[in-house]
């Protein structure tokens, strides 16, 4: 990016001076992100089609273009040319802006991925907090679309994004707390740069797991998706949206869904880093180039794995949610914190992303050193978490068996196991 | 600095044309034949009756009220961990004492039942 502008400069037009410049730069960029968001929609449907399809022993779309892949394309032009309705009780203005909220919330949200080296929208310094307030206004854009429709569904579809906001979001800040801990920064770019010697889902894969089911239920996709639980409350929130609107939440959940692949890349994939090169020695155009490449196979492994959840995990009851959310991850993610942050404190090499920083007692062991205690804090958290929670679940199950054998004699049962 | 917040203000202007634009573009493609049934609110077929905005039971209130208090605690966190490096074992401990008051009043919060789901 740096290197355009200096070219720009270099021309000597009028009024193109090096602010002038960098403001053209960023606003080409921008543009060309906040359509190229939206418009994924088409490569990411198509793909979804297929994938699900597949996974269900069909063959999905294929009339329309080659593959089906112009699908999409004909699904929007579809929805533009529908009616649009506004149900005579709805409350016309909330009703017309929520689903406009929901594409606007995921279109902001990639104003801060770094995208390849030099190609970084902002190095804004509260990157992850961006990232938070950003996601929290689509959970906002769907309870304005569950009130304002007057219809019992949607609000019910309303009440249970609430429901999953109180879950998900104190386990996820926690998790974006920890990378920022570690990385000393809440940059993303910052953040990626730190992970240049190892990506921290290597050696933290428990924060990683938390954050990624987390911002699953943030995006609203199976095995969260009760918010739009078509066997329950019909669509949910979005009842009674026609056309482009209903549209418009469709473009919002998936732009959404590659922004948090983006976001699970950047943070504990290490971006445009692999292992055993760098990327960013390479010559000026090919940093950027392969850097993007990079990038992108990560998001669309994610991409991938987020439309192989939806092909086969069943949806979580909204209970069910809740107490994974408050009985499990909450102290999980308390318990990982600090944990991670002793580990951080006791191993650390004596810099972080270049910035030089108090070793450590155990700074003699270098990098592995950190890695292999971060890795071994972690599956032991994990595993701790996990005993506890069988122990539990073994103790209820026990009390329901003794009061399901106090309600019936125990003979019989004998009598009737005999033949 | 002032100007890492251009960016965020070029993609707000183009987000939102991007919104406006595909809210406005419907009203002039769209066929408009309104009649009382379509416009009316879904029930799975059934005539409709009332009004969705009544009182609601939310059995998650008390979750939504811990919710508030948890979420206001995280935010403490966030400058800890900016600053993690500066603050030395000092900071640990104290974050370290933090946690576990907040763990002690999670656990209080468990064993008097507000995350049973009623």
């Amino acid at each position: 990016m740096q290197g355009i502008i200096e070219y720009l400069v270099s021309l000597n037009l009028p009024l193109l001076t090096e602010g002038t410049a960098r403001f053209l730069v960023l606003l080409v960029v921008a543009s060309i992100v906040a359509v190229v968001a939206p418009a994924s929609l088409i490569i990411l449907t198509w793909l979804e089609r297929k994938i699900i399809a597949r996974i269900q022993d069909r063959i999905g779309p294929n009339r329309a273009g080659p593959f089906g892949l112009l699908q999409a394309v004909a699904d929007m032009i579809k929805m533009f040319t529908k009616e649009d309705i506004t149900p005579a009780r709805a409350d016309r203005i909330v009703y017309n802006i929520a689903p406009g909220l929901a594409v606007f919330s995921s279109v902001m949200s990639f104003a801060v991925i770094p995208f390849a080296p030099g190609f970084v929208g902002t190095r804004l310094n509260v990157g992850l907090l961006y990232i938070v307030a950003v996601g929290g206004l689509g959970t906002l854009a769907i309870l304005m679309a569950g009130w304002s429709s007057n219809n019992k569904y949607s609000l019910l579809g309303a009440f249970r994004s609430v429901a999953m906001l109180l879950t998900y979001e104190i386990p996820m800040v926690m998790m974006l707390v920890i990378v920022a801990m570690a990385a000393g920064s809440m940059s993303l770019a910052d953040i990626v740069d730190a992970q240049r010697s190892m990506w921290y889902a290597v050696s933290m894969p428990v924060v990683f797991l938390v954050f990624f089911f987390a911002g699953i239920a943030e995006v609203g996709r199976s095995p969260f998706d009760l918010i739009e639980a078509e066997s329950e409350i019909i669509a949910g929130f979005h009842t009674e949206y026609s056309g482009i609107k209903f549209g418009m939440f469709m473009i919002g959940e998936y732009v959404h869904m590659f922004a948090l692949s983006f976001f699970s890349a950047v943070l504990f994939f290490g971006g445009w880093h692999i292992p055993f090169m760098d990327v960013t020695a390479l010559p000026a155009p090919w940093a950027a180039i392969i850097g993007l490449i990079v990038l992108l196979v990560k998001v669309f492994f994610f991409v991938f794995v987020m439309m192989w959840f939806r092909g086969t995990l069943p949806r979580f009851r909204i209970d069910q949610l809740l107490d994974f959310g408050w009985k499990f991850l909450v102290p999980l993610s308390l318990v990982l914190l600090i944990g991670v942050a002793f580990v951080v404190k006791l191993f650390s090499p004596g810099s972080s992303a270049g910035i030089p920083v108090p070793p450590g007692p155990l700074s003699g062991l270098g990098i592995a050193g950190e890695v292999v205690g971060l890795l071994v804090v972690n599956l032991a958290i994990a595993g701790l978490a996990m005993a506890v929670v069988s122990a539990l679940a073994r103790r209820s199950r026990n009390k329901v068996l003794r009061a399901i054998s106090a309600v019936e004699p125990p003979a019989a049962v004998t009598a009737q196991s005999k033949p | 600095m002032p100007s890492d917040y251009v960016p965020i203000l070029i993609y707000l202007l183009v987000a939102t044309f991007i919104a406006a634009f595909a809210l406005v573009l419907p009203h002039y493609l769209g066929p408009r034949r309104p009649n009382p049934a379509k416009s009316d609110t879904i029930e799975s077929g059934k005539l409709s009756y009332g009004d969705a905005r009544r009182r609601v039971p939310v059995q998650y209130y008390i979750v939504a009220m811990v919710f508030i208090l948890f979420d206001i605690e995280v935010l403490f966190f966030y400058p800890w961990a900016v600053l993690f490096w500066d603050l030395k074992w000092y900071g640990l401990v104290q974050i370290a004492i933090f946690a576990f008051l907040l763990v002690e009043s999670y656990i209080y919060i468990w064993k008097k039942g507000a995350f049973k789901w009623k």
